[in-house]
């Protein structure tokens, strides 16, 4: 107790670091739930290369049988001698299906899948950690994994050897291995979501029957994580294998796999963790575009609907995803999409955080966007040119504001006449929203006001309001109340207009100084 | 009834209402609003300048009542969100204006074509329309508001669908039978047979409000929609189902019961994803009600006995949390054969999550046993499992256990609790878990009833001392929180003897929060032992660190004097408090001299008037002629506060 410092005493946290060490690096157990008794010692059988040809056959399906034992890893002592076997009965059978011909004979593969199931197929046990952030904490691992490495292993060179036939292997590769293989995508340890991701592609690839069913599996997952439980750690995976199935897809693309796209892939876009599949969702995004121009406007429609409205972080993710999209745009669909799009680019630009601006400023680094840019000058600078503006005086990030000098000054080349007009009419365009923001609030308050001394209205319209006629004895008081203060605010708020007005006369003079060269 | 007046206003409305319709998805300002922006800017002359736009538009003298409303429906489909969002809020008020006819014919087909908006827009839309039914015109119109509550049920997003289901679910009671049936239920069977999975989903909460109302042809195709939702192919509608299948089965005839909720209940509960299984177990425990005892055996035992053996601790970790009820809605018998064994398993789980639930319940489960045979099960049975995890290697599994273990005393009585109870109560009093051990603590009280406290002290004591030294600043505010209730039942001679210096010790901890907790126990601890204790054993500690180097001890000092001023009456504050705090106004610290500013003005009204206008009074001026802007403030406001300006 006495160990115990002051220090520590006030800030009970200083030791997070140490606890944290400590737990890094553990393993847990598969949640296997009484499956069977306890294991009985393996014993350790010939080698299948020294078996007479006419025995490798059986003495394969004993392996096959053996390796369907499951052992405790999480108690690294016992059984120590039977895990040896199998991870070395493992190894061989890796071995013997990835080098030799001939071995799949129709017989084997219900041993064989009834081995892989055995072993992988489990529940997930809860996490160690409730609120895991993969990107801080590391993973826990899975304690089986020198066991059931080997069981993916030999899965995929399964899958892969020359003599595998989908046809027999359909019967046991099913829609329900499939769904079991699907769920294990949200195991904690990435080196189990790596070997999924391959095997699922092969499956993919080699049965034509499954693929719808895979794909709408998928679906459902991803459904789940967005507007369910919000937790599933193999989106990342599953995205790169949609990413190459939507390669494959054929034109005109089906309803199907727009519906997708619209309402699963944009929506995933609102995940809290999206950072860590941002990579593979927009690249999946960029595919489609890329099938089918016609989709950009949805798309970028569907982005501005769930843009992000606190998160810089993910802010700065979908500019560049925007980006990409800008990057395979085609001319017509851009004009489609311009003003929303530039009106959303324009309060990034002017974001106080600095990396939101920096993103979008970077846009015009990208000479096809510029190109872009150039061709609708005319509705994209009136968009911009506020914010722009505004921020080349205010931004408090001296990067910004070179960065804000460059675009400013790349749009006047483009079009020098607007440019000086929207300079001079600058400071009337900012009096004027000035304006309409007062008078918005006035509006709200005579709203007020009226709801006040709607009673006439009431009464005229419909009968036996009892809730609403209550609150009308006591009101005519207040109402003269409210007028009075609201004709104190408005004079208060008319004169802090005055006086912003007068802030702003310098820098637009500035402003018109600089775009003389132009004007020459 | 309508004058020309409101004739314009509406025609406003209204014109911004078909606009609307037109141009919902561009949400340009329309002319209405274009207009307003263009009024004289002087607020003196608005309101006449907004009746002669007015006027003008329509060629007739008006009131601008109305106009306002046309405004706001033109910020129904503003750019800004917040604009429309606050729009949204006041629907009622537009509704009430427009009166209930043009409620029905024009704002609620605009709304129903506005529904491509921001979630959060929607979500007010959603709970506004659960309220609409008096501004649509009654009981009789209020089918009106279904169109629009439909499509927000289709939305993607769960919490605008939940809302608009909810909303759906109120007006379903303003239904007349005739309309139920015939505006009502369409509605859900189009939801049950929407193709996309958001409106399946939320047609499974709106069958069991109509269900009761409707005539028996309709309820058959009611039974059959939710038969057909039970066994959608996405998961997410399954479990959408699961989740009302107690709900629905409640409102079922009692054969309908036996002959289709059983069967969809075995399929939810066998079903291959574990978030559907884990669903109906929730399920079981609205069926198993409404079954006869004589039934349970064989239509809902089964599947119960499979669910607490699940292969997913999810499912299992439900069957835990859900014992208690699961217990009374399937009785004595079956518990005492079925469930006292699944229990068991449940508390030796594998899983930590499923043990801490199990343990959780403990408490609950022992006291709805059977009378006859409680003792035996839980000597028997229970008790061993309990001692178990006492020792858990999961610290999650023992603090659960400890918040429930000492309720088992009362069940069990006093040698039963002396002779098994205590030892484990011991081992978790001694656990390394801080939290294991507070919570043994905080529940003290229980075991006190049964056998006296006293049992415990020998042990209870170096457990109070180590929490009480504890690293974390909040295992140590817990432990304070206790104190006054440990003193109550040591008593004082134990508490002056072992536990006073504890107190005291924390009065000057490094963290302000555990310093206040401190002062604020000290009070509770007068409360309980009076004026005298206070005076002899607390008030000369408490004063002593008026000298102290540390001006936050000497500020510890005043804030206790606060506290205790009150419990401690006149005499107490007025001969040995108040001249400690006189003299600590001449503190170097301006920050004490401020306190000591509160301070008076807190324990002024404790004074005698001849304490205060003699020496308080003078010390208080002197402090408002002070250096410190603050000390002013304060010495200010307790003059003010006493009155002694």
């Amino acid at each position: 107790m006495s160990a115990i410092s002051a220090s520590e005493k006030v800030d009970g946290f200083t030791r997070k670091s140490m606890r944290k060490a400590q737990k890094q690096r553990k393993s847990q157990g598969s949640s296997q739930y009484r499956t069977q008794s306890a294991p009985v010692e393996l014993s350790p059988l010939p080698q299948l290369k020294d078996a007479p040809s006419t025995e490798q056959q059986e003495l394969f399906t004993q392996k096959l049988q053996q390796c369907c034992m499951l052992f405790d890893f999480l108690d690294s002592v016992t059984d120590l001698k039977s895990k040896e076997i199998k991870r070395a009965t493992l190894n061989e059978l890796v071995d013997y299906v990835s080098t030799n011909r001939g071995v799949l004979v129709e017989t084997a593969y219900p041993e064989i899948t009834d081995m892989i199931c055995t072993n992988i197929f489990r529940t997930l046990p809860p996490s160690e950690n409730p609120d895991f952030d993969p990107e801080e904490d590391e993973p826990t691992l899975e304690a089986s994994w020198p066991h059931i490495q080997l069981v993916y292993e030999f899965l995929l060179r399964f899958l892969e050897n020359p003599d595998f036939q989908p046809s027999i292997a359909k019967r046991y590769i099913d829609q329900k291995f499939v769904l079991q293989l699907l769920e294990l995508f949200d195991s904690e340890d990435p080196r189990e979501r790596d070997f999924l991701k391959t095997i699922l592609h092969r499956i993919y690839g080699k049965f034509l029957g499954l693929r719808a069913f895979i794909r709408k599996q998928i679906n459902n997952i991803f459904l789940r994580f967005i507007y369910e439980t919000e937790h599933f750690n193999g989106v990342a995976e599953l995205l790169e294998i949609l990413g190459s199935i939507i390669n494959g897809f054929a034109l005109p693309l089906k309803a199907e796999h727009k519906q997708f796209l619209m309402k699963v892939l944009i929506p995933l876009h609102t995940a809290k963790a999206l950072s860590l599949f941002h990579a593979q969702l927009a690249y999946c995004v960029v595919q489609f575009l890329e099938k089918d121009p016609t989709l950009t406007e949805p798309v970028i429609r569907g982005l501005l609907k769930f843009w992000p409205k606190t998160c810089s972080q993910k802010e700065v993710m979908f500019l560049g995803e925007i980006e990409e999209i800008l990057d395979v745009i085609e001319p017509t669909q851009f004009k489609k999409i311009q003003e929303p799009l530039f009106k959303q680019i324009s309060k990034c630009v002017a974001n106080p955080h600095f990396q939101v601006a920096e993103r979008a400023l970077y846009f015009w680094n990208n000479e096809y966007i510029l190109s872009l840019i150039e061709e609708n000058i005319d509705k994209i600078l009136p968009i911009m040119f506020g914010s722009l503006y505004r921020i080349s005086k205010e931004h408090w990030n001296p990067t910004i504001v070179a960065l804000v000098y460059n675009v400013l000054k790349t749009l006047m080349e483009m079009n020098c006449t607007l440019f000086d007009e929207l300079t001079s009419s600058y400071k009337a365009d900012r009096q004027r929203e000035k304006k309409k923001e007062q008078e918005r609030d006035e509006l709200w308050k005579q709203l007020e006001e009226l709801r006040l001394s709607n009673p006439t209205l009431v009464q005229n319209n419909c009968h036996g309001l009892p809730s609403v006629q209550n609150n009308n004895n006591n009101n005519s008081n207040n109402n003269n109340n409210n007028s009075n203060n609201n004709n104190d605010h408005q004079d208060k708020s008319v004169d802090a207009a005055a006086v912003a007005t007068d802030d702003d006369d310098p820098d637009v003079s500035v402003a018109a100084n600089e775009s003389t060269p132009c004007a020459k | 009834m309508f004058g020309a007046v409101n004739a314009l206003g509406e025609a406003l409305v209204c014109q911004a209402l078909h606009r609307g319709v037109k141009t919902q998805q561009r949400r340009r300002e329309g002319p209405a609003a274009a207009l307003l922006w263009q009024k004289p800017r002087s607020a003196a002359q608005q309101r006449h300048s907004v009746t002669a736009i007015l006027s003008k538009m329509a060629g007739a003298d008006g009131d601008d009542s109305l106009y306002p409303i046309a405004v706001l429906i033109d910020e129904l489909r503003n750019e800004d969100v917040q604009l429309r969002l606050n729009s949204i809020k006041k629907l009622s008020t537009i509704a009430l204006a427009l009166g209930v006819e043009r409620t029905r014919t024009e704002l609620l087909p605009f709304l129903t074509d506005t529904i491509y908006d921001e979630d959060e827009v929607l979500l007010a839309l959603a709970e506004q329309l659960g309220n609409f039914t008096m501004l649509v015109g009654g009981p009789e119109y209020v089918h009106c508001l279904l169109p629009p509550l439909e499509s927000l049920a289709t939305v993607e997003e769960t919490v605008v669908r939940d809302k608009a289901v909810e909303s759906l679910r109120k007006i379903s009671q303003e239904h007349s039978p005739v309309d139920l049936e015939v505006h009502f239920e369409p509605l859900v069977k189009r939801l049950a047979s929407g193709d996309w999975f958001t409106s399946r989903t939320s047609a499974c909460g709106l069958f069991s409000v109509c269900y009761p109302r409707v005539s028996s042809t309709v309820k058959a195709e009611i039974r059959q929609h939710f038969r057909t939702l039970c066994s959608d192919d996405t998961p997410m509608v399954r479990r959408a189902a699961a989740s009302k299948l107690g709900e629905f089965a409640k409102v079922l005839e009692l054969d309908y019961v036996k002959s289709d909720i059983i069967s969809l209940f075995t399929a939810l509960a066998s079903d291959e994803q574990d978030s559907v299984r884990l669903l109906a177990v929730e399920a079981c425990v609205s069926i198993a009600t409404l079954l006869p005892q004589e039934d349970l055996e064989t239509l809902v035992m089964p599947t119960l006995r499979q669910a607490a053996e699940d292969k997913s601790w999810r499912v299992r970790y439900m069957v835990a949390d859900k014992f208690s009820e699961l217990q009374k809605a399937v009785g004595p018998e079956i518990t005492k054969n079925d469930l006292v064994p699944a229990f068991q398993n449940l508390l030796k789980d594998c899983e930590a999550e499923v043990r801490a639930a199990a343990a959780n319940k403990v408490k609950e489960f022992c006291e709805n046993l059977p009378e006859d045979s409680r003792e035996q099960i839980i000597m028997t049975h229970i008790l061993p499992c309990v001692k178990e995890l006492v020792s858990d290697t999961n610290q999650h599994v023992k603090s659960a256990l400890a918040s429930v273990i000492m309720g088992l005393s009362t069940i069990l009585g006093k040698d039963n609790t002396i002779e098994h109870l205590l030892p484990l109560f011991l081992a978790q009093l001694k656990d390394e878990c801080p939290e294991v051990r507070l919570n043994i603590i905080s529940n003290l009280d229980c075991v006190n009833e049964v056998i006296g406290i006293r049992q415990l002290s020998q042990s209870l004591l170096p457990a109070i001392v180590e929490l009480a030294e504890d690293a974390k600043w909040r295992v140590r505010l817990a432990i304070i929180e206790y104190m006054p209730l440990l003193a109550g039942q040591l008593g004082v001679e134990f508490f002056d003897e072992k536990l006073n210096t504890l107190c005291m010790a924390w009065l000057i901890d490094h963290v302000y929060a555990i310093r206040e907790a401190a002062t604020c126990n000290l009070m509770k601890l007068v409360e309980k032992f009076g004026a005298e204790w206070a005076q002899n054993t607390i008030v000369p500690k408490v004063l002593g660190m008026a000298n102290d180097p540390n001006y936050l001890h000497r500020m510890t000092t005043l804030f206790c004097i606060n506290a205790l001023s009150e419990a401690c009456g006149q005499d107490i504050t007025t001969k040995q408090m108040l001249p400690v705090v006189l003299k600590m106004s001449n503190d170097q610290v301006a920050n004490v001299r401020f306190n000591v500013a509160k301070s008076l003005q807190k324990i002024g009204p404790v004074l005698d008037s001849n304490a205060l206008q003699t020496e308080v009074k003078p010390v208080l001026e002197k402090l408002a002629t002070d250096t410190d802007m603050d000390v002013k403030y304060f010495a200010q406001e307790a003059i003010s506060v006493l009155a002694l300006a």
